[in-house]
């Protein structure tokens, strides 16, 4: 894309959008929100620094092939559902815990994790498929 | 352990004893066998403990339940037949195994080959000790598929590939008729037990069904057993390496539609139809075979043959229903797996040091194979029906069902001496000419067979002669429980070795003379066959041929009529049918909606919104670009988004703004990708059917919504998670509770999917043009190779 004010502001613009998903993501359990929506988010996110820099870049930039993180997620969501299984309550029984950090009590779940396994799952396969369409799409 | 855990476990053993066998083949090499020929000699050995037991009548049945709710069970039946069966199976399988052993010495595939033959034989005794129905049918097609492994074992060569397919095509397409057949049984008499079976016999004959199940086990047991007109796929299959020969297609597989016959004749025998159909399809086949044979100057083929008369012979005896019929059915079967078992081992043998198995091109070979002689003639001996053998025995009891003085047995004791006169010449021709006459020159110098190739046929030959000397043992052990067990009423054999001056011996003596004069005249009787059928050209092998040919020239056509391969073919079909469904159940049922209520007191903000969504529905329709059209597509979906938004679904409404956003980005990349033409150029005619079916699917699906919002709202659910969420959950987000907590399993499918179909458009998208290019040169390719041998 040749516009140079996008070029400029793409970077900023994703990394905003990267980091709204994840407050997206974490909120969810309480406010509108959640894995599903703030995946959306990250894969826009994604898309438009692609649009602005090449696949290449964006490819560079998140480490692992996308399909990779999906089944990250994956694996992640199903680990969520054993952890219960091995607790010796129903497979994805919410299981809670609360450790205080520096003061501050901290709900963390198995069901946080669960949600985190459903917003990598999106992330990773509908961006894999907009970063290959954009691939050959260029050429 | 139990009786019944041994017995199951003696039934899986095979099975396991595969699992191993290449690796332990890989360690040993071909002393491999002779470990591995432990499983089944084990698996005799428990067998044999049944016996006593069953030579004093009795029936042992035992089982697991498998399906209960489904009435199907695990379950073995062991009594006369299947237990004379098991015995033979075992005894002969260790044996196979070891000759194997020496056969196929060195073979780089030596490991696969036991462990095929380990799991063949497991699936032939699962077969004839099955009680269920259902198991029986299993195990049925296991053989089926197993022999498909071994007759192709040597897949590098075509005529290999193409005798394992037919043999695989017609014994499995006679699998789906028994399989047919056994489910009207089973529906007529709620029965699912062949041990349950006998007392419904008479009841069946009865049924308007009988006809119908009588043809469709027909139809399976004669492929299996190779009657004519469906023997063609036997003599094909001798392109197996002969221990397969020697075992699946003497003594075992090709006996299981025979076995069939036999097990089902208390049940469905005695009638007319059974009596007619039977005597003549095994006649039919007892007498081509037998002249197909003399055709012949290969062993191995000339043995494939031979037994295809054998099993006619034996589904004639099977179908009768004269006295001594039976009996004698239980005597040849015994008697020719034995001899025949032998002389496939005795030919292969001849293959295997000489490197022919052409008879004109043998001779001479007494002095180099003095023991393999001396183990053919033992079996052409039984096989030609000399005493003191076996075969001797059965050909009496033959004889003495056949010596009635009607028509009817006139007809069959005429063809059945043809028959069995010229397989007294064959069996001579493959004991006697390779053997006597001058030394002929061949690939190999002949030496006598290694331990593991000799003792499997000498022990069957050795067996052929102890069985006749000890025939009051014999009879009182196996013929009579087998007998019995065929004829579903206590059955005793009674021949003996002592000739008895009657008609019988007399039939003998002039089967024995037929078949000297035929042994005598072979290679003129050769001739004369040769061009009989090279006159007649077609035979049911080309038919075969012409039939596959025939399949797959219709499924071409059936694809190329459903599968067009357009998009717009498939969407049409498909909308077409979801405007149908959605507008003719209101129509079918009269449940249409009352007319909405307009509120007259709209604001103007939703009223904008709505204009909004209407504007970029009508923009989509004329939009002069197909980039405009997505992006119109996009202000639609937006203004829904808002509508959802202000009606108090925020999740519902952020997610579907984000996939608003998505889906224009990816639609706009997927345009530019396909390189499609900027604008929709439609003619008016496709424009307006097009616009009928979207115009039938928005008012189904109107009339669908205002219907279901017509319906008083259940609100019990809403109440249910308003009051769990935060309590039981820890969320006071309800909607987001519900997908990761609630109904989290769900979840976890729905994003599998969305991994999967994240997979599957990468796999398309990376498609390269030139491979989908190739694929289709390719697809072209085997479609003109068909055209070509079709016009050769």
């Amino acid at each position: 894309m040749k516009s140079v004010i996008f070029r400029t502001v793409a970077p900023f613009l994703s990394s905003l959008m990267m980091l709204f998903s994840i407050f997206v993501l974490l909120r969810g359990h309480n406010e509108p929100g959640g894995g599903f929506i703030g995946g959306l988010i990250a894969v826009s996110a994604l898309a438009i620094y692609g649009i602005a820099h090449g696949v290449e870049t964006v490819r560079r930039a998140i480490l692992f092939h996308p399909m990779a993180i999906a089944g990250a997620g994956l694996l992640a969501a199903t680990v969520a559902g054993l952890i219960s299984l091995a607790a010796g309550v129903p497979f994805m029984t919410g299981l809670w815990i609360y450790p205080s950090v520096l003061g501050v009590e901290i709900p963390l779940s198995t069901v946080m994790l669960f949600d985190t396994g459903v917003y990598l799952v999106v992330v990773g396969a509908i961006s894999s498929v907009a970063l290959s369409l954009e691939e050959r799409g260029g050429e | 352990m139990d009786i019944a855990a041994l017995t199951f476990l003696a039934l899986g053993l095979p099975f396991l004893a595969a699992l191993v066998a290449p690796a332990l083949t890989r360690l040993l090499g071909q002393n491999a066998a002779w470990i591995l020929a432990l499983v089944p000699a084990a698996v005799f050995a428990h067998f044999l403990r049944f016996v006593p037991e069953v030579s004093n009548g009795e029936i042992v049945t035992g089982g697991y339940a498998w399906i209960p709710s489904f009435n199907v069970s695990f379950s073995w039946l062991i009594d006369g037949l299947s237990l004379t069966f098991v015995l033979l199976i075992s005894g002969i399988g260790a044996l196979i195994v070891l000759y194997s052993g020496g056969y196929l010495k060195g073979h780089p595939h030596q490991g696969r080959f036991f462990s095929f033959i380990l799991m063949f034989m497991g699936s032939m005794q699962g077969l004839v000790a099955s009680d269920s129905f259902l198991m029986l049918f299993v195990f049925w097609e296991l053989t089926s598929i197993t022999s498909f492994l071994l007759i192709g074992f040597d897949h590098g060569r075509e005529a290999a590939r193409r005798a394992a397919l037919q043999a695989l095509v017609v014994t499995g397409g006679g699998g789906l008729l028994l399989l047919a057949g056994l489910l009207i049984l089973w529906n007529v008499s709620g029965i699912t037990q062949f041990s349950l079976l006998l007392s419904f016999g008479s009841e069946l004959k009865q049924s308007p069904f009988y006809l119908a199940v009588l043809l469709l086990v027909l139809g399976g047991a004669f492929t299996k057993s190779a009657q004519f007109p469906f023997h063609f796929w036997l003599p094909n299959a001798m392109e197996a390496p002969t221990p397969v020969s020697a075992y699946l297609h003497s003594a075992t597989m090709v006996k299981a539609g025979v076995y069939l016959l036999m097990r089902l004749n208390p049940v469905l025998g005695g009638t007319p139809e059974w009596q007619i159909l039977l005597p003549l399809f095994g006649v039919a086949t007892l007498v081509a075979g037998a002249a197909l044979a003399v055709r012949q100057t290969d062993l191995k083929l000339m043995l494939a043959y031979t037994t295809m008369s054998s099993l006619g012979l034996l589904v004639m005896l099977t179908g009768l229903g004269e006295p001594y019929a039976i009996e004698a059915a239980a005597l040849y079967l015994v008697a020719h797996a034995l001899f025949k078992g032998a002389l496939f081992m005795v030919a292969g043998i001849i293959d295997h040091e000489t490197g022919s198995r052409n008879l004109t091109e043998l001779g001479g070979l007494r002095s180099a194979m003095p023991l393999t002689f001396a183990i053919a003639l033992g079996a052409a001996l039984s096989m030609g029906g000399l005493p003191p053998f076996f075969g001797f025995l059965a050909k009496e009891e033959i004889y003495a069902a056949l010596s009635a003085a009607d028509l009817r047995s006139i007809v069959f004791a005429a063809l059945t001496i043809l028959g069995n006169a010229l397989m007294f010449a064959v069996a001579f021709a493959i004991a006697l000419k390779p053997f006597l006459g001058p030394k002929a020159s061949t690939p190999l110098h002949p030496h006598e067979a290694p331990v593991q190739l000799w003792l499997g046929p000498a022990v069957l030959a050795l067996k052929g002669l102890s069985l006749a000397l000890m025939s009051g043992l014999a009879h009182r052990l196996i013929s009579s429980p087998m007998a019995s067990a065929i004829a579903g009423e206590p059955r005793s054999v009674e021949i003996s070795l002592v000739p008895h001056i009657g008609a019988p011996l007399l039939l003998s003596v002039i089967t024995v003379a037929a078949g000297v004069a035929f042994y005598l005249s072979l290679a003129r009787l050769r001739g004369a066959m040769a061009t009989i059928l090279a006159d007649f050209g077609w035979g049911p092998d080309r038919g075969f041929d012409q039939f596959m040919r025939a399949l797959v020239r219709s499924a071409v056509a059936v694809t190329r009529r459903f599968q067009s391969g357009r998009l717009d073919v498939y969407m049409t079909v498909t909308f077409i049918l979801v405007a149908v469904v959605l507008l003719a159940v209101p129509f079918r049922y009269g449940e249409f909606p009352r007319a909405p209520f307009f509120a007259t007191d709209v604001p103007l903000h939703e009223l904008a919104i709505m204009i909004i969504a209407v504007a970029g529905l009508v923009a989509i329709m004329v939009a002069p670009d197909r980039l405009t059209a997505i992006v119109s597509l996009g202000v639609q979906g937006f203004a829904v988004a808002m509508i959802f938004l202000l009606y108090g679904a925020p999740d519902l409404s952020f997610t579907q703004f984000m996939i608003e956003t998505l889906s224009v980005v990816v639609l706009a990349l997927v345009m530019t990708r396909l390189r499609l033409s900027p604008s929709d150029h439609r003619p008016l005619r496709q424009k307006l059917p097009d616009l009928a079916i979207a115009l039938a699917c928005g008012l189904g699906f109107c009339l669908l919504l205002l219907r279901a919002t017509g319906v008083p709202f259940n609100a019990s659910l809403t109440e249910f998670f308003n009051q769990y969420s935060k309590s039981i959950a820890h969320g006071a987000n309800v909607v987001n509770v519900i997908i990761v907590d609630f109904r989290g399993t769900d979840t976890l499918g729905e994003i599998t999917v969305v991994m999967i179909a994240g997979l599957a458009i990468l796999a398309l998208v990376r498609l390269r043009a030139g491979a989908l290019k190739r694929a289709a040169a390719g697809a072209e390719i085997v479609v003109n190779e068909q055209d070509v041998e079709e016009r050769v």
